[in-house]
């Protein structure tokens, strides 16, 4: 399951779509919106998405991920829109035999998600904005 | 070639609105990219810069033809 959305993510729904009888471990990340960002306080995040290319390039990730871990399921649902303080930005779930991979494999995800993904996110703090990650 | 592109996150406050035209003298998307970076110099402060063409990442030497999908991706910033 890959999932863009700008309702509340389900993460019940996320783990059940990764669950299969043939697993022995389920790896679940979930990110979430922190009240602080060094001394600024967040009020908000805003997330934008180039919605068919982000689908296809999480596509890529997952294909490059079942190439190097036995992966059983992955499920992986992205918010995107206007988010509060604690909400979950995104949850990834990843089921395999063993533990081990199930971890390895998650943390692959979601470390190449920040990095190809075409999500944005702007940062809505007291007294002013920024677009995340931007500016060297 | 007459190019449109769509344009996200802090490349579209600089470049002031979701899709622009751009005017260049050639096809490929190194030319598109100094093109915009002479007409929006402010592009040239972001961390990165990349250019996708029908929804994948674009090399340099990638052509170009008019009825291209072509996409301004700033730094991305997801999870």
């Amino acid at each position: 399951m890959i999932e863009i959305t700008t309702n509340p993510i389900d993460r019940n729904k996320v783990i059940i779509a990764a669950e299969t009888s043939e697993a022995g471990a389920m790896n679940a990340f979930i990110g979430t919106v922190r009240s602080k960002t060094s001394e600024k306080k967040v009020i908000q995040l805003e997330y934008e998405c180039y919605e068919p290319m982000a689908i296809k390039e999480i596509e890529k990730i997952i294909n490059v991920a079942n190439s190097r871990w036995p992966i059983l399921k992955v499920a992986i649902s992205h918010r995107i829109g206007t988010l509060k303080i604690g909400e979950d930005a995104v949850v990834v779930a990843v089921s395999t035999a063993h533990r081990k991979e199930s971890f390895e494999a998650c943390q692959f995800i979601i470390d190449s998600l920040k990095q190809t993904v075409p999500i944005w996110k702007k940062e809505i703090y007291e007294g002013g904005e920024e677009w995340i990650s931007a500016h060297p | 070639m007459k190019l449109k592109i769509k344009t996200f996150g802090i490349a579209r406050d600089i470049m002031g609105g979701k899709e622009v035209e751009i005017e260049i003298g050639g096809n490929t998307v190194s030319l598109l990219r100094s093109s915009l970076l002479k007409k929006y110099p402010e592009l040239e402060n972001l961390r990165s810069l990349f250019i996708a063409v029908n929804q994948n990442y674009s090399e340099d030497t990638t052509q170009l033809v008019e009825s291209d999908e072509i996409a301004l991706i700033p730094p991305v910033s997801g999870g």
